[in-house]
């Protein structure tokens, strides 16, 4: 980036015009075009929406969950980790906070990317906006910026939230270790609404119309959240017909490579990476081979500690982030590419 | 191409170096050829209008000369810089008006612009006087806070005149200022670009199909054809080539067609 000094140097023709103050003192593009995004998007009626639809997610398990726990407090007493079972349990039929925040929070990042850039064009902002002294990489970089803000915004503030209901409902205050492990949670859920944010930003680079985009982001994440472990349930009858039946070894292996399947999902990667997190007794989040599972159950139950929970989480994080940052890059690309004229 | 000079040959009425420069400038899209090897220039103080029917090239053109988009081959110069290699330097000093220009329509008039001055790096307290001043000049003080999704079509481009002029440009780049506004609008609008130039001294290069509209504006024009530039120079000396002084443009235009139709008829035999 060029200074205004040098552009007055390098420009001849300029040479008689004195160059203003205020060249010299220049933002990077990108955080202006992202605090315009914020201002945007904060007071957006689509914010709105999800933000109460992420609220009503949130609390109502939180709510279920908590009425359980304490039916259930007497006989809990040997348990670890109470405050966490608050998010990661289920009161029949509500599902968990963890399984139906996950499944909501997508929506969150499809909301913010879906029409970034072909909102621009449909506009007709996009040519004015790419004809100011900024880079064009700053267009997408401060759209994926400010929407990435917004999520974490919005997810944090739902956390703390659902965590004090749960203080209150349950009258017991989280172990500093349960607070470690919910941070851990909100970062790698930040990184999963993240994913689909960058998937829709890609999306809106791709597709011309707003709302097709839209409808492939949000067909993609209906596919994957809903029908995932249905779809490798399928695909592995298919590739080892014998196996789903069969006992032993045959099984495993069968139990295995569903679960191979299933990991090309992201939303599966996240439940994994959550359970591990979340639930300090869970030593495995993937279907084990078979000296494994004699190791297994040779093991005396025990409550694993943070760094060996993220060590259990840590393959199904670097794939979303590797993830994430391939959707981005994708979409980066594109744009970078693309005529300005449709 | 009886009528056709040689482009680029005709005597820029400023002694200096031109501002906006195309030499052989060339963009092919596969096996399409959307400009054709252009040269034209335009000096400080003078309107030039690039002028043809759509889908002429009119566009890319403007896009080549803003670094938006890389010509195949040939070379755009604003103020001496090539706008493949150093677009933030010439975006900085070139006011665009795009076709059809368009604005965040949730976000008022003077919200708009004071985004487009943020992009140009310009301070809050010079921005908000400057807004003030442009928004005067287009006559639209009054709408300046209302969203700009209730303006009508001819406020929204001059909401575009006046966004592109925040920046305080030298070279002014208009793309079809005129269309779909009513015929008063258009008066009004040629007239201020006219005032814009007296008093600042821009250098204003526009296009439009609109012949008749913009033929007495322009200082001279250079006209436009698959791609080719057909005829360049000042109105009056077109007419007079095209055998009539008192031709209007559109009139030029249909025979410079035609003529280009027998060459080209002439070339196939």
């Amino acid at each position: 980036m060029t200074t205004g000094i040098e552009a007055a140097q390098e420009g001849p023709a300029q040479a008689s015009r004195v160059e203003p103050d205020w060249l010299r003192r220049r933002g990077p593009g990108w955080a202006v075009v992202m605090r315009k995004e914020l201002a945007e998007g904060l007071t957006s009626l689509r914010f709105v929406i999800l933000l109460g639809l992420l609220a009503l997610a949130a609390a109502v398990p939180i709510y279920a969950a908590s009425s359980a726990i304490r039916d259930a407090a007497e006989g809990a007493s040997g348990v670890g980790a109470l405050f966490l079972a608050l998010f990661t349990i289920g009161a029949d039929p509500v599902p968990s906070f963890v399984a139906l925040v996950g499944f909501v929070a997508p929506l969150l990042g499809i909301a913010f990317g879906f029409d970034a850039i072909n909102g621009e064009r449909a506009q007709g902002t996009l040519p004015r906006l790419l004809s100011q002294p900024i880079h064009r990489d700053d267009v997408i970089n401060g759209k994926f910026a400010a929407g990435l803000a917004m999520i974490a915004a919005a997810v944090t503030g739902m956390m703390l939230l659902v965590a004090g209901l749960g203080i209150l409902r349950l009258g017991i205050v989280p172990a500093p270790s349960e607070v470690v492990r919910l941070i851990g949670w909100l970062i790698l859920t930040i990184v999963y609404v993240g994913l689909w944010l960058a998937f829709a930003t890609l999306c809106s680079v791709l597709v011309r119309r707003a709302a097709t985009s839209a409808l492939i982001a949000i067909g993609v994440w209906l596919v994957l959240g809903l029908f995932g472990v249905l779809l490798a349930q399928i695909a592995a009858g298919v590739i080892d017909p014998s196996g789903a039946a069969a006992t032993g070894t045959a099984s495993l292996g069968h139990a295995q490579l569903e679960q191979q399947l299933s990991s090309i999902s992201p939303a599966t990667l996240y439940n994994q990476a959550t359970s591990a997190l979340l639930n300090p007794s869970a030593t495995a989040v993937t279907v084990p081979g078979l000296a494994q599972l004699v190791q297994l159950s040779q093991q005396i139950p025990t409550q694993l500690s943070l760094d060996q929970s993220l060590l259990v989480a840590w393959p199904q994080i670097v794939i979303l982030i590797a993830l994430t940052i391939a959707c981005f890059a994708g979409a980066y690309v594109a744009f970078l590419r693309q005529e300005v004229r449709a | 191409m009886a009528v056709a000079e040689a482009p680029g040959s005709g005597a820029s009425p400023v002694d200096e170096s031109p501002l906006v420069e195309a030499r052989h400038l060339t963009k092919r899209y596969d096996a399409f050829v959307a400009v054709d090897d252009l040269s034209f220039a335009v000096g400080r103080g003078e309107i030039y209008g690039l002028l043809g029917p759509n889908g002429a090239g009119k566009t890319t053109t403007i896009l080549m000369l803003l670094g938006l988009s890389e010509p195949t081959s040939g070379e755009a110069r604003v103020l001496d810089l090539d706008p493949a290699r150093d677009p933030l330097e010439v975006k900085r000093h070139v006011g665009y008006l795009p076709d059809s220009v368009g604005f965040y329509g949730r976000l008022s008039g003077r919200e708009n612009l004071d985004y487009t001055a943020r992009l140009n790096g310009i301070e809050t307290g010079q921005a908000d006087a400057r807004i003030e001043e442009l928004l005067e000049q287009v006559r639209l003080t009054d709408a300046g806070d209302k969203p700009t999704d209730t303006y009508s079509r001819g406020m929204l481009q001059r909401l575009g005149v006046a966004d592109a002029l925040v920046k305080d440009p030298s070279i002014l780049i208009l793309d079809e200022p005129t269309t779909s506004i009513d015929p008063a609008g258009v008066a009004e609008l040629l007239d201020l670009i006219r005032s814009l130039v007296r008093d600042r001294g821009l250098a204003v290069l526009l296009s439009s199909h609109l012949l008749s509209q913009v033929e007495r504006l322009c200082d001279r024009v250079g006209i436009f054809s698959h791609g080719r530039l057909v005829a360049e120079g000042p109105v009056r000396e077109l007419a007079e080539r095209a055998g009539d002084a008192h031709l209007s443009l559109d009139e030029v235009y249909r025979r410079l067609e035609a003529n280009a139709e027998e060459d080209a008829d002439d070339n196939r035999d």
